[in-house]
């Protein structure tokens, strides 16, 4: 099956660097930063838009609401 | 309006409902039962609501929820039951919610006795729950002042979004009188546009008491002594009997204990010791400007009481200590009898005869 | 592209004060995701209690009253006696609902009044420190049990759906966790049946979360997640108690 194009916007200054969506995410499309946001954390990155596949678990477990996921138009399946 | 024989808990059951009352929460405890059982049966018909909760902490917290959704709402109870509303009761005045609580007193402390008493002088008077507040207080000492306090009780309830109480007594709460409810009427209330009835077209609206900046905090603070300060000003009710002929002393006394007075006033005019008498109607504020004023004119002021001597210290205060303040007073649920004053009242003016203070 | 995630109007912009990792966060989102979706944001009142979560007025974008310690579901009665028009929901952990809140809740649930409890069980009293509460699990070190809990001295950890569910009067009471996906998709669909009930006027609905301390606990958060699929899970079924469809079985399970 194709995959539809996704976006995944991690606000890095909302992110307190607990890692989950990390971990959450089940295609590793995201990492930890080196930098520190404006709040002294490490922040969650997107690393590899591509093999996203716009589950949603990053954003479902994120405590601080920092993610944002978008996808293309068309075929977008609602929860 | 015909005047209708009533027993005084069920007279406050029903002015309640007449001041649009119309949402009472409850927990029984002698002697102010009465006033739940009416108004088990009367809200329904009103329209209202009448809930018993499962505790006095559960009612006064129900209270707070009811007021700060901007719903006119009230409570009745006694001694013990009232202790246990004070936690409420402190959030209730620093989220500034207009709530009415009916305190029937018993004698104390702990249980007590169901007797009347007037022993929660200090508690409804100078605080009882924690933090800087205090509560309108007002003490009737009739049945049918205690229906006309009713509605001025929520009206200034709302008025000064803080909370009021009503300080009666056992006597107050079982005497039958005839009574009449009376139309009142009073200048329209601010909007309660604070109140949380759904954010519809409008920002959140948030009730609360926490403060976590000293400065909030402290900004809170200097609001609610600015209301109390208003209080004093306006709020202000008392009686005075006798005042208006030359008297040789000056007796203070509020609800039930008043009207003892009055009865011992008459009988000593009888053998023409001339005595007049102060009567509280706000606990707080208090009459402190008029006790002084009446005070020039006598050698000493007594306080009496049904209690060990609670009131008498705020006496004390309004004399500016300028005078020397008695105490009268039974206690533990002993009512005071007129001859009793008589003679408490005739040996102070005796013992001032042999020239001492 | 369409958004198909995003902060839902419910929740205020407001950065929360929480610890990193804390689940109370996800709670609050879902609680503000579902409000929008039924369309009651502009009639909810929430309850804040006394805890971590006592500033979560400002976390939500509608009318909140902050109850005192344990209080919120009879303040909830109050307004919703008073006002029943209005959605009403309470918000409270473990110390605050199962402990000194305990005759508010149980009573409020055995009248059956029309709110919506949200509890948050992370088995601590976070707010204080790490003290020992209801929900502390056997052999769990706080601040107030260095040696772990003590079943001998203290009793066993309080299942508050399974006493809740135990009450005669019907009512919607389940129990979900928010520290995994599929674990919050579960628990976004019992808040919307809770709050559907409560729109419907049906009964008294009740969504007990586990949730994570990561702090208190000692763990990171990731950590802090296993320890709820390890331990607690294990002792606080993460399941359906009871629903008005099954009224009148008195005990469920
Ligand atoms: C009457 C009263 N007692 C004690 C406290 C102190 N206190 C504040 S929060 C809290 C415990 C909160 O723990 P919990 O309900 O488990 O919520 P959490 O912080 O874990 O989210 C206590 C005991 C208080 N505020 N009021
Ligand atoms: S949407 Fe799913 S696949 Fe995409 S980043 Fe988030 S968790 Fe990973
Ligand atoms: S879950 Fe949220 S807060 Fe935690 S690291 Fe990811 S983006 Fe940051
Ligand atoms: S102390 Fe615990 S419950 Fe409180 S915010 Fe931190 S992690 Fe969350």
């Amino acid at each position: 099956m194709a995959r539809k194009k996704s976006k995944v916007t991690i606000d890095r200054n909302r992110c307190k660097g607990c890692e989950l969506c990390v971990h959450a995410c089940p295609k590793g499309v995201l990492a930890m930063s080196e930098e520190i946001n404006e709040k002294g954390y490490f922040f969650a990155q997107v690393k590899n838009q591509d093999d996203c596949t716009a589950c949603r678990f990053c954003a479902m477990v994120c405590p601080d609401v920092a993610i944002e996921i978008a996808v293309e138009e068309a075929g977008v399946s609602q929860e | 309006m015909a005047k209708v024989l009533m027993k005084g808990n069920e007279a406050i059951g029903e002015a309640g409902i007449r001041a649009r009352g119309l949402c009472y929460f409850c927990y029984p405890i002698t002697p102010q039962s009465e006033v739940a059982e009416y108004l088990s049966k009367r809200m329904p018909e009103a329209g209202g609501v009448f809930l018993q909760g499962e505790s006095e902490v559960a009612v006064s917290n129900m209270l707070y929820g009811a007021a700060g959704a901007g719903v006119r709402c009230w409570t009745s109870s006694s001694g013990p039951g009232i202790s246990l509303m004070m936690e409420a009761l402190a959030y209730i005045a620093a989220a500034e919610l207009p709530v009415v609580i009916v305190n029937i007193v018993r004698c104390g402390p702990g249980l007590g006795g169901i007797l009347p008493s007037q022993s929660d002088y200090r508690q409804a008077v100078k605080g009882g729950g924690h933090g800087d507040y205090q509560c309108l207080v007002y003490a009737p000492a009739s049945v049918q002042e205690a229906v006309d306090l009713m509605p001025l009780a929520f009206d200034r309830a709302e008025r000064y979004r803080n909370p009021v109480l009503i300080i009666g007594d056992g006597m107050i709460g079982q005497m039958m009188e005839p009574v009449e409810f009376k139309e009142h009427k009073f200048p329209p209330l601010p909007p309660k546009d604070w109140a949380t009835t759904g954010c519809k077209g409008r920002k959140p609206n948030v009730v609360n008491s926490l403060y976590l900046d000293p400065y909030a905090e402290e900004k809170l603070n200097l609001r609610m002594v600015a209301k109390y300060e208003k209080m004093k000003k306006e709020e202000v009710r008392c009686e005075e009997y006798n005042t208006d002929k030359p008297y040789q002393a000056l007796l203070v006394a509020y609800g039930t204990t008043a009207r003892i007075c009055r009865t011992a006033i008459h009988k000593l005019g009888e053998e023409g010791i001339h005595v007049a008498l102060l009567r509280p109607i706000t606990l707080f504020p208090f009459p402190r400007q008029r006790i002084y004023e009446l005070a020039q004119k006598v050698d000493w002021v007594m306080s009496v009481e049904m209690s060990t001597g609670q009131m008498v210290e705020d006496v004390e205060l309004s004399v500016r200590c300028e005078k020397p303040v008695h105490f009268f007073g039974r206690t533990g649920g002993v009512v005071p009898a007129p001859e009793e004053v008589v003679e408490a009242v005739k040996k102070q003016l005796g013992a001032g005869k042999g020239g001492q203070a | 592209m369409k958004t198909i995630f995003k902060r839902p109007e419910a929740l205020a912009e407001t950065p929360t004060h929480y610890c990193p990792g804390c689940t109370h966060g996800v709670a609050h989102r879902l609680i503000a995701e579902v409000l929008d979706e039924l369309g009651l944001r502009e009639r909810t009142v929430g309850i804040v209690p006394v805890g971590c979560s006592v500033l979560a007025f400002n976390y939500f974008n509608f009318d909140c009253q902050e109850a005192s310690h344990g209080r919120a579901p009879a303040v909830a009665t109050g307004i919703k006696r008073g006002r029943p028009d209005l959605i009403v929901f309470t918000y409270q952990g473990d110390g605050d609902l199962a402990s000194i809140g305990m005759a508010e809740i149980v009573h409020a649930a055995n009248r059956g009044e029309k709110f919506t409890a949200v509890f948050i069980n992370n088995a601590v009293y976070g707010m204080t420190g790490g003290q020992m509460a209801p929900t502390t699990m056997p052999g769990q070190v706080t601040t107030t049990c260095p040696a772990g809990r003590d079943v001998e001295q203290v009793g066993y950890p309080i299942r508050m759906c399974e006493l809740l569910a135990s009450l005669r009067t019907p009512g919607f009471v389940e129990r979900v966790a928010v520290h995994q996906p599929k674990y919050i998709i579960k628990a976004k669909r019992a808040l919307k049946k809770a709050f559907q009930y409560q729109a419907d006027n049906r009964c008294f609905s009740f969504v007990e979360c586990l949730s994570t301390c990561p702090t208190n606990w000692g763990l990171t958060p990731l950590k802090a997640v296993q320890w709820v699929d390890e331990t607690m899970i294990p002792y606080y079924p993460v399941k359906n108690f009871k629903s008005p469809e099954t009224e009148g079985e008195g005990d469920a399970d």
